[in-house]
């Protein structure tokens, strides 16, 4: 018995010791729900890569800001042509790649080649479809030649998939990635984790941390414990949900809800009976009560309401909810003009995020309200992709647009939504060509009221960007302008 | 013995090859498109189709599947098309997880399970047999991610004195890994346990049952003796069967318990891989299981010879 007590004392006690060695203050464990497939932000469409590789450990010529302003990065100013077509920049004359070997006009035009090469599997090509010609002038100036000019062209320099590589290890960024940034990476424990350590070398001004760690914890149950219980510092994106004000009450930490770029919306398949008919897509859009939607979205019930396809945090947003305010009533009338007048039945796919499936059941049931029934099909992601976005086999969807500044996606030929009107697409193109600030803005304003008018889909709730960190951790952003997670800025109070 | 050994090993040899043409059929039919899940919502066409030729899935059907099988057959696994490293790599990267954690929850269950078996069935009818079998039932019963929670809360949150989930890997030394595995152990090993002393009791109870248990006793051996020397022996061959059954689950069946404590082992590859059309990867771990259910069955039935003479005649 003794013996007994004894082993059980030892036990006990190696347990205690070997975890009160406390994390130093320079060291940083984050969480993160999904394991990104590789680590090259050129070649993958995964939020995953830049949440975790995006201004840490690779940068571009410019780089997005905390809300969403274009700010230099490689490249430390710019001059644009008079006709808005040739953009010269003046690179960082001391940056230096992970590897060792400086970074120059020749690794940029490398990079901007290999983006828009025939071969390039770059997921997001089109960001450099404007580009004609790309001339290195001097080791430290980088002439880039547009077809038309690009009133986006800086800001599309901003993007993850923008990044700047070099021609010797672009090949393997995808497992042990090599970039300028203030981070460079350490470790990939595939399924659990991955480090990234402070760059003594890097040009601009150095970080506070001296290690981060994104650690995998894909099962919203486990995030709860691990922040809990310290294991996990910060949770930029939490899955909370509902116990949101469990850690709101607890004076440990901080919880900050921001916002994101995602635009979650009720997709229509305009390109069918019965939602070709604008009556009948203006029906849906009165037969939503937005608060509703938001209330039982599975996550904590935040997110503001959105009129239209565009960001509220954006200088040229319009509140445009009051287009088609919730009136059941005026839903059943318009769909009986349109020919329905005992409503009809449709099918609802739904992905796997809580915002559509836990949403979908709310929607559904203020549909049924109005005599439009529809069946729930909860599909896969990969499902998705394929039947819905690809074959646009589908009647309704939800889905979260999370790319900056897309409203663009309606003007797209054979894009899913099927979405079809001339003067939009005319405000659109417009765009593509204008620089001027106020002028762009204008524009905007002018592409959301259209589509509000037009109700292509049923417009929600603009997605919040949930964040649950340390109290004692400050520089931690707050709202999602790109994926990432810049922690260029974080460091734990004194 | 050996003719034995040979049918069993033919069986397992057509296992395999039937399931490879199953998991690749399977695979080709569900729908989802691994180069558009790669390149997501923005992709352009010829992004699309620069990233199909390299993975390969411009081939036709019948020319992957040989392509795969004969890979195999050299010991080439593939390269996943998602993680862009071979795929026999991240097999035995989670695996060094899987298989620890698997033999683990498989000797605490065994340990915990066949004393109480035993025991509940020596006392038949009495309140410690109810007590038992009542704690047996509530194991069955309680879902095993629940019961992980609830280890999480009291050793994780209040008593801060092990991890809440992770695995520090088995370079960060042999305590460290081994404690990120104990609650995930435990968890697994509840239900299983309780399965297998209610398989243990009522085998015992049924060969306890038997006339030359009656006659063991009549010559004059103690209760004790009879219990473990000829009782046990021969509940033994259900019981084999359980835990053989047990093992090849634990092996990938354990994707709930490896998310709840977030650890990289096979079953969340397997999961992951799924999700995002890895197929190479997917067709990879799958064989691999298949493989290993095939091998856990072998050595059941030597087992089975080995504990029962009659099967070795017989076969």
């Amino acid at each position: 018995m003794t013996l007994v007590k004894s082993v059980l004392a030892a036990t006990a006690f190696a347990l205690v010791t070997s975890t009160s060695a406390f994390a130093q203050r320079a060291d940083l464990v984050l969480g993160v729900v999904l394991e990104p497939p590789h680590l090259d932000p050129t070649a993958g469409a995964a939020a995953a890569i830049d949440e975790i590789l995006y201004a840490n450990v690779f940068e571009g010529l410019t780089r997005i800001g905390q809300s969403g302003e274009v700010l230099p990065a490689l490249a430390e100013r710019w001059d644009i042509s008079d006709d808005g077509k040739v953009y010269t920049f003046y690179l960082r004359q001391n940056a230096k790649f992970h590897d060792g070997s400086a970074f120059d006009a020749d690794d940029a035009k490398f990079s901007l080649d290999r983006a828009r090469a025939d071969d390039s599997t770059n997921a997001q090509k089109a960001l450099f479809a404007a580009i004609d010609t790309v001339e290195v002038v001097d080791p430290y100036i980088l002439k880039v030649t547009l077809k038309r000019p690009q009133g986006s062209f800086l800001y599309n320099m901003g993007w993850g998939d923008a990044v700047m590589v070099a021609p010797e290890s672009a090949a393997t960024n995808a497992e042990k990635p090599v970039g300028t940034g203030p981070f460079k990476f350490e470790n990939w424990a595939r399924g659990s984790s991955i480090t990234i350590v402070k760059n003594a070398d890097y040009w601009g001004e150095p970080v506070a941390l001296e290690k981060a760690e994104f650690r995998v914890i894909p099962d919203a149950a486990a995030a709860v414990p691990a922040l809990l219980s310290g294991d996990v510092h910060a949770f930029p994106m939490a899955p909370v949900g509902e116990v949101l004000e469990q850690f709101k009450a607890d004076p440990r930490f901080e919880v900050v809800v921001g916002v994101t770029e995602g635009e979650t919306i009720l997709s229509m398949n305009n390109g069918k009976e019965p939602f070709n008919d604008i009556k009948v897509r203006q029906a849906i859009a009165h037969a939503i009560n937005r608060d509703e939607v938001i209330a039982g979205n599975g996550m904590g019930g935040l997110g503001t309401p959105i009129g239209s396809h565009f960001s509220p945090a954006n200088a040229a947003y319009e509140d445009l909810t009051g287009t088609y305010p919730y009136d059941p009533e005026k839903a059943k009338a318009l769909l009986a003009e349109a020919g329905y007048p005992d409503g009809f039945s449709a099918t609802l796919k739904l992905p796997p995020p809580p915002y559509a499936r836990e949403g979908g059941q709310v929607i559904a049931s203020q549909l049924r309200q109005i005599g439009i029934n529809l069946e729930i099909i909860p599909v896969e992601w990969a499902d998705w992709l394929s039947t819905v976005f690809k074959e646009k086999d589908y009647d309704l969807t939800i889905i979260s647009h999370t790319e900056p500044n897309d409203i663009d996606i309606y003007s797209r030929p054979d894009y899913y939504i099927s979405y079809q009107n001339p003067d939009f697409n005319a405000v659109i193109e417009e765009l593509d060509v204008t620089a001027d600030e106020a002028k762009r803005n204008e524009l905007y304003r002018k592409a959301q009221e259209i589509l509000a008018k037009d109700t292509p889909v049923g417009f929600l709730f603009e997605l919040p960007k949930i964040g649950v960190w340390d109290a004692n951790l400050e520089g931690m952003w707050h709202n999602m302008p790109v994926q990432a997670n810049d922690l260029t800025k974080v460091k734990w109070k004194q | 013995m050996s003719a034995f050994l040979a049918k069993r090993l033919l069986i397992g040899l057509v296992t395999l090859i039937v399931a490879s043409i199953v998991v690749f059929a399977v695979l080709e039919i569900v729908p989802g498109d691994p180069a558009l899940l790669m390149l997501g919502m923005n992709a352009t066409p010829e992004a699309l189709e620069a990233l199909r030729s390299q993975m390969g899935l411009d081939q036709s059907i019948p020319v992957r599947y040989f392509n795969w099988i004969g890979g195999m057959l050299m010991g080439d696994f593939g390269r996943s098309w998602t993680y862009s490293s071979p795929v026999l790599d991240l097999i035995i990267e989670r695996g060094i997880v899987s298989l620890p954690l698997a033999i683990l929850s498989l000797f605490l269950s065994t340990a915990i399970a066949i004393p109480v078996g035993i025991f509940a069935a020596s006392r038949r009818g009495t309140i410690a047999d109810s007590a038992s079998m009542g704690a047996a039932q509530i194991g069955v019963a309680i879902p095993n991610f629940w019961f992980a929670l609830l280890l999480v809360y009291l050793f994780a949150v209040w008593l801060r004195v092990l991890p809440a989930g992770g695995f520090p890997g088995w370079g960060a030394g042999i305590w460290p890994a081994l404690k990120a595995l104990i609650m995930p152990s435990l968890a697994l090993a509840l239900p299983q346990a309780a399965i297998l002393a209610r398989v243990t009791r009522s085998a015992m109870l049924e060969v306890l049952g038997e006339d030359y248990i009656r006659t063991a006793r009549a010559k004059g051996m103690s209760r004790r003796t009879v219990l473990w020397r000829h009782a046990l022996r021969n509940a033994m061959i259900p019981v084999l069967t359980i835990l053989g059954l047990q093992f090849a689950f634990l092996l990938a069946g354990t994707i709930i318990i490896e998310n709840v404590f977030y650890l990289p082992g096979l079953g969340r590859l397997v999961f992951q891989a799924i999700t995002q059309r890895d197929l190479i990867v997917v067709e990879g771990v799958v064989m691999l299981l298949v493989a290993s259910v095939v091998v856990v069955n072998l050595v059941v039935d030597i087992l089975y010879a080995a504990v029962d003479p009659r099967l070795r005649v017989k076969a």
